[in-house]
């Protein structure tokens, strides 16, 4: 907590009393205000564990290393029913963040193209681009989460009647889409090595070549070099490794395909109604950034000779970006809490691994809610610090 | 830092919970509003669930108008709560129902460290499983690779996970809170095998688009005995809801119906007359008046007649007495004598 503090400078004659100090008096408030939370804090949970104990609750984190017994349809942790609630708990938040993160790269590329698309010249971009926004910003999310759901479900064929693609070796029915599984050999950690090396050098090179063209004009085709670095050399290595990766290709066996990974429905429909829900949002802040950066500035860019993609990028884009970030932020942390809807289309998230099943198993409500409240802060919180940082970079720096 | 915010939340959610399950004068408070909240199901045909014209219906739904009748003597004399497997417990903790009848299984974990305690079983089931028929699949050891719907928060989440390990076979398991979303997706081929407590399967079959289509496996793999429950702390109101319970099932082994109740006042029978409140002052000493089990039978019936009505012969899911028969025709229910 800062204290505000008053300017109390020198000039100022001798004060009667301390009891008239400012800032003895701003501390003495804040002091009492602490101890005054401290003591409503301690009150409540001493009062709240008193309560669950005669109500016959069971109480605490113990359960927490305990058996869960119950199996989660999709992790991307090691997971089994023999694994222990705090497991299940870890699997149900890595699945959070992993629709959230991907959630958020797809709302923000589709959100930034429509945002351009609203101000196109085109009549019939601009008036796509316009109904899609007003659609979708206007149905609930949960509508439009069963609906996708409903959409991928009916849209897709029993596994006997898969959509077979490459070869027959990528399936897609409504059990997910399957594809083949890419096990790691002796000699993948070069391929590894090669793709991280790929980048470092990219990096070095693009700063090199931003210097370069600050200094001479000269413009050096940094995008394609680094692609040729990120993607190509790895490439090159990979075939001269040998490939050093066993397929193992999903088969058909009984019901269900075998082997391979699966890309669930339930987790299909979730990105796509968040993605697609949350990037009408961008597309609106994205528009709004765009609008408010002064005409004159395309004209001026125009008028320099740039042209209009190059005066979007150059120009509009990064005195837009220092409207649209904190918005952006906003929506960002809107699409991680929405997540939480996931139980209504069977997606494992936290909220329907842990606030339900976990919850309900071990009947623990007030312990594993708490939990899960402050795992959703401490990730707004973490986001929203990764946002302000990022906006003070592109903030404008005044020479 | 976060161990104050945790604290806080706890507390402030405790607080109102705690309020409610230190009182332990149900019955009085249920008097004053003139209503028992029950908590039922969302909609399970036969034991919880809304009619055509909107009104609840069900063996759950009786039981709850069962202890109306004995209180209010007035079988209306209740509002229902619809839950989820998973909202259930905290209804019942936190003070928001009186009891909570929906389709519950009685276990050890749950009577013992929920704050809750169960009143009987009032329907014994085990779990089942549902396949379409187009499976030719006729024993549930052939499952093996199938994905599986289910609800969360249920007894059958755990069950589920401990046959097919048990059995070596691996499963995919689909899980939803709401009982809408999982008939939902298995009606639309999301998964080839729904489970859930056998008397579950047949009422949620009369659902789907085309029930002949769907075939209940023979294998029961589990004990699920179903139960009304209470909170704990509250030694009376779990004394009523225990009695109309017993009071239902020794109704009927003692011959009493709503259609023979008249006669049966006229009995001189010993037995009959102490359950009528022809002697004695049970019905008092419980908090009630001494006629409390001929309002129950008058209103709702014996517990022959619930079952029968609700998902017996009278009923479409026409499912057999079985465990469910008295303990005199080789069932399990029993009902405590009234002496
Ligand atoms: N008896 C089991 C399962 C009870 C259960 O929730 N069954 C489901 C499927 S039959 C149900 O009744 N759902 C109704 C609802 O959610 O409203 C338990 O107590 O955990």
């Amino acid at each position: 907590m800062t204290i505000a503090t008053i300017d109390s400078s020198a000039s100022q004659p001798a004060r009667a009393s301390l009891f008239y100090d400012p800032v003895i008096r701003g501390v003495v408030f804040q002091v009492l205000l602490a101890l005054f939370i401290i003591y409503l804090v301690y009150s409540g949970v001493t009062n709240a564990a008193n309560n669950l104990a005669r109500a016959g609750i069971a109480t605490g984190f113990g359960f927490l290393n305990n058996r869960a017994g119950f199996d989660i349809g999709q992790s991307l942790i090691p997971y089994t029913a023999n694994s222990t609630y705090r497991q299940a708990f870890f699997v149900g938040l890595t699945n959070t963040i992993f629709v959230a993160a991907i959630g958020i790269f797809f709302a923000t590329i589709l959100g930034f193209i429509v945002g351009i698309a609203r101000l196109s010249k085109n009549f019939l971009v601009r008036k796509v681009a316009e109904v899609y926004v007003e659609t979708l910003r206007n149905i609930p999310l949960l509508l439009q989460l069963l609906f996708w759901y409903k959409a991928v479900l009916s849209a897709l064929p029993a596994p006997r009647g898969s959509i077979e693609m490459f070869n027959s070796s990528v399936f897609l029915n409504n059990r997910g889409l399957i594809m083949p599984q890419y096990l790691a050999e002796a000699g993948a950690s070069i391929f590894y090595a090669s793709i991280a090396i790929g980048i470092a050098v990219a990096v070095v090179i693009a700063r090199w070549a931003k210097k370069r063209q600050m200094a001479t004009g000269q413009i050096f085709p940094t995008i394609r070099v680094a692609l040729g670095l990120i993607i190509g050399v790895p490439l090159v290595v990979l075939f001269v490794l040998g490939v050093p990766f066993t397929a193992e290709y999903p088969e058909l066996s009984g019901f269900n395909f075998r082997g391979g990974t699966t890309i669930r429905p339930e987790f299909m429909a979730l990105l796509l109604g968040l993605s697609l829900y949350t990037a009408a949002f961008i597309a609106e802040i994205v528009r709004a950034g765009i609008l408010a950066v002064s005409k004159g500035q395309t004209e001026a860019a125009f008028s320099l000779g740039l042209r209009p993609n190059t005066t979007m990028r150059l120009v509009i884009i990064p005195q837009a970006l220092r409207v649209i970030i904190p918005p952006l932020t906003s929506q960002y942390l809107n699409l991680t809490k929405n997540s939480s809807l996931a139980i209504a289309v069977g997606y494992p998230d936290l909220v329907s691994v842990f606030s339900g099943t976990v919850a309900n198993q071990t009947g623990q409500a007030v312990e594993v809610i708490s939990i899960t409240m402050i795992v959703y802060l401490t990730l707004s919180l973490l986001t929203s610090a990764f946002m302000n940082w990022f906006n003070s970079r592109v903030a404008l720096v005044e020479r | 830092m976060t161990k104050i915010i945790l604290s806080a939340v706890a507390g402030a959610a405790a607080l109102t919970l705690g309020a409610h399950a230190a009182s332990a004068q149900t019955l009085e408070a249920v008097k004053a509003k003139g209503y028992i909240q029950c908590g039922v199901s969302t909609g399970l045909a036969g034991f919880s669930n809304t009619d055509d014209a909107g009104e609840w219906t069900g063996l759950d739904v009786d039981f709850c108008r069962a202890m109306a009748a004995a209180i209010f003597d007035d079988p209306e004399a209740v509002r229902f709560s619809p839950l989820s497997a998973v909202e259930r417990f905290t209804a019942l903790q936190s003070g928001e129902i009186d009891v909570l009848s929906r389709n519950t299984t009685w276990t050890m974990s749950r009577d013992t460290a929920l704050g809750l305690n169960f009143v009987g079983v009032t329907f014994y089931d085990g779990q089942g499983f549902m396949v379409p028929a187009e499976l030719n699949v006729d024993s549930a050891l052939q499952l093996s690779g199938a994905s599986v719907c289910v609800q969360s928060g249920t007894t059958t989440e755990l069950n589920l996970t401990d046959y097919f390990s048990a059995n070596n076979m691996e499963y995919n398991p689909v899980v939803f809170e709401g009982l809408e979303e999982v008939n939902a997706a298995y009606n639309a081929g999301r998964c080839d095998v729904y489970t859930t407590d056998s008397s579950g399967l047949y009422a949620i079959r009369l659902t789907l688009d085309n029930p002949d289509d769907h075939v209940v496996l023979p294998e029961l793999i589990s004990k699920e005995p179903l139960g009304p429950a209470v909170r704990r702390g509250d030694d009376q109101w779990f004394g009523i809801a225990k009695w109309v319970y017993y009071g239902l099932v020794y109704a009927e082994e003692l011959g009493i119906s709503s259609e023979n109740l008249e006669e049966m006042l006229a009995s001189e029978n010993p037995d009959v007359r102490r359950a009528l409140g022809g002697d004695g002052t049970f019905g008092a000493d419980m908090g009630l008046e001494n006629d409390w089990l001929v309002k129950i039978v008058r209103h709702v019936g014996n517990y022959g007649e619930v079952f029968e009505r609700n998902v017996g012969a009278d009923s479409p899911l026409q499912i057999e007495r079985g465990l469910n028969a008295l303990y005199t025709d080789g069932g399990l229910q029993y009902g405590m004598p009234i002496r």
